[in-house]
């Protein structure tokens, strides 16, 4: 499988404490890849350092190819990183539409009528089409977790970063996001998904990393990292 | 507002200000005119940063005084002209803008407002301890002759002031417009969601910070004139921050037309209190208008209106 994103030995500092210890990985282009691991492991840390939202303290992350260590998230995001967040985070004084409008307006360099009918039909994917002129404050929290979906689309990705965007919904909409993301892949964007629902995590994955502690201690299909004893470990103390 | 609505409102209140400058109104109408007319340019530069981005800048005596005294000093050191003193104001204020940005980059909500009222004390004792521009006692200016087609020189600085006025409201209305109004509002609501949107966050900031504080300088440039005189207690004063802050919030942060709106009605209010019962109680005036939209009516006057026009639908 052809390389897309390839961690080099990352690790992350936050004074004495150390999130991420070595961490190195890489993803190939179309891969469904699952990111998992207890509260506190560096999920998070971790993707933020894909991103661009953190530097990391040592360590280096490829893109294509490209060193993009240094750069910003914002170029990042022109590169074709998307991410969305643990906790949403909309543009809450616009329009749902207009949430969609900033990134094509900075990526593809346009807000125009055009760019306007793409974003229209990111939400029509997204079944939040009739929100599309909802003030995004007003928002279910479903919906939200929706639209930072199709605002990170509206980037353009070539890889989404979906983190933990099931976390507080219920069964069916947990199936409406997973079949989102599904749809997405199957266009070809590569999928980094961080998720605590494991049912959801091993039906979308095609590989499982489990990190603990800033480490990987697991790397696998998903069948065998659940009977890994170290995740279950992890998971579940001695 | 479509575009040759607004430049050909524009005109026509720039063509009013000439008319009546070369009317026999009353000098007083000028003397206050200048006031509120500066507030304008102050309220809708704060709004730049402060409305769009969601950076509260308390620093703006400090812009406005690097201005003011630029313009002292290029005049008592090459008698320079009136229009020399407000572009060479606005390009230092505008470059302290950009040094604030710079220094202040990792600053957010109530930390950036106090990194920026320091910026008032520092550049406040450097004036105080500058002989050249008066020190602390202040320094007397005699007006220059030159009135071009105006009456007085009252009558030419409210122009002046009015033309920067305008100028002020057309960069504010077309950088909310533009693609950095947009960024500057996702930044606002959130700025790590606005970098991964693409938004160059740290640029626009510059930008917003850079265009705020020279258009604060521009605002402070004509005032030596204005006063003949200049002394760094009232050009320091922060209550420039909480009337060019306090404007907005009363008209609206989110659109251009709040500042004006805020700082007609505020401006308008003071100087009436301030002739009519006393000048002390305007400051009381503005601190009770502020509270009373901030408890009634957060989103302004402007959201006010939007809010009658989307219940009547």
């Amino acid at each position: 499988m052809q390389e897309l994103l390839k961690i080099e030995g990352i690790t992350k500092n936050f004074g004495g404490f150390t999130a991420l210890d070595q961490v190195s990985l890489t993803v190939g282009v179309g891969e469904r890849l699952g990111l998992i691991g207890p509260n506190g492991s560096g999920k998070t840390t971790l993707i933020n350092c894909i991103s661009g939202s953190m530097q990391p303290t040592k360590g280096r992350i490829f893109f294509e190819g490209q060193d993009v260590s240094a750069k910003n998230a914002h170029i990042r995001a022109k590169l074709g990183i998307a991410r969305s967040f643990q906790i949403p985070k909309p543009f809450s004084s616009m329009t749902v539409l207009e949430n969609l409008l900033v990134p094509f307006a900075f990526v593809s360099g346009s807000d125009g009528p055009d760019e306007r009918r793409q974003a229209l039909e990111i939400l029509n994917r997204m079944g939040l089409l009739e929100k599309a002129e909802v003030q995004s404050n007003q928002l279910s929290q479903v919906e939200l977790r929706k639209m930072e979906l199709a605002r990170a689309m509206a980037v353009k990705p070539k890889l989404l970063i979906s983190d933990e965007a099931m976390a507080g919904l219920a069964g069916a909409e947990v199936q409406e996001v997973l079949d989102i993301l599904f749809d997405l892949n199957s266009m070809g964007i590569t999928i980094i998904m961080i998720e605590h629902i494991m049912q959801a995590v091993m039906r979308f994955s095609e590989r499982i990393v489990c990190l603990d502690t800033g480490c990987i201690i697991c790397d696998d299909i998903p069948e065998i990292v659940v009977k890994n004893p170290d995740v279950q470990r992890a998971y579940l103390g001695n | 507002m479509q575009s040759w609505k607004f430049f050909a409102s524009c005109l026509v209140v720039l063509l009013a200000s000439l008319a009546l400058c070369l009317s026999g109104v009353n000098e007083y109408v000028f003397y206050a005119g200048f006031v509120i007319l500066q507030f304008i340019v102050l309220a809708t530069a704060w709004n730049i940063l402060g409305g769009y981005a969601g950076y509260v800048n308390f620093g703006v005596p400090a812009f406005l005084a690097v201005g003011a005294y630029t313009a002292v000093v290029l005049f008592k050191f090459m008698g320079a002209s009136l229009s020399m003193q407000i572009v060479c104001g606005g390009i230092l204020a505008g470059l302290l803008g950009l040094g604030v940005g710079l220094l202040t980059l990792k600053l957010r909500g109530i930390f950036f407002s106090i990194a920026t009222v320091a910026v008032v004390f520092i550049l406040e004792t450097c004036v105080m301890n500058w002989p050249y521009v008066g020190g602390a006692t202040g320094l007397q200016l005699t007006r220059p002759s030159g009135l071009l087609l105006f009456p007085s020189y009252n009558r030419m600085l409210f122009f002046v002031m009015a033309v920067l006025a305008v100028g002020s409201i057309t960069i504010a209305r077309y950088i909310q417009t533009s693609f950095l109004g947009r960024g500057l509002r996702a930044l606002r609501d959130s700025e790590e969601a606005a970098e991964c949107s693409g938004v160059p966050t740290l640029k626009i900031k510059l930008i917003a910070c850079t265009v705020s504080g020279a258009l604060m300088g521009m605002a402070g440039a004509p005032m030596p004139m204005y006063m003949s005189y200049i002394e760094p207690t009232s050009t320091f004063n922060l209550s420039y921050s909480i009337s060019a802050l306090g404007m907005p919030i009363i008209g609206g942060t989110a659109h251009w037309l709040g500042p004006l709106i805020g700082a007609l009605l505020l401006g308008g209010v003071q100087q009436v209190v301030s002739v009519t019962i006393s000048n002390e109680l305007n400051v009381l005036v503005v601190g009770v208008i502020l509270v009373l939209f901030v408890v009634l009516a957060p989103e302004g006057i402007l959201g006010l209106i939007k809010k009658c026009k989307n219940s009547s639908k």
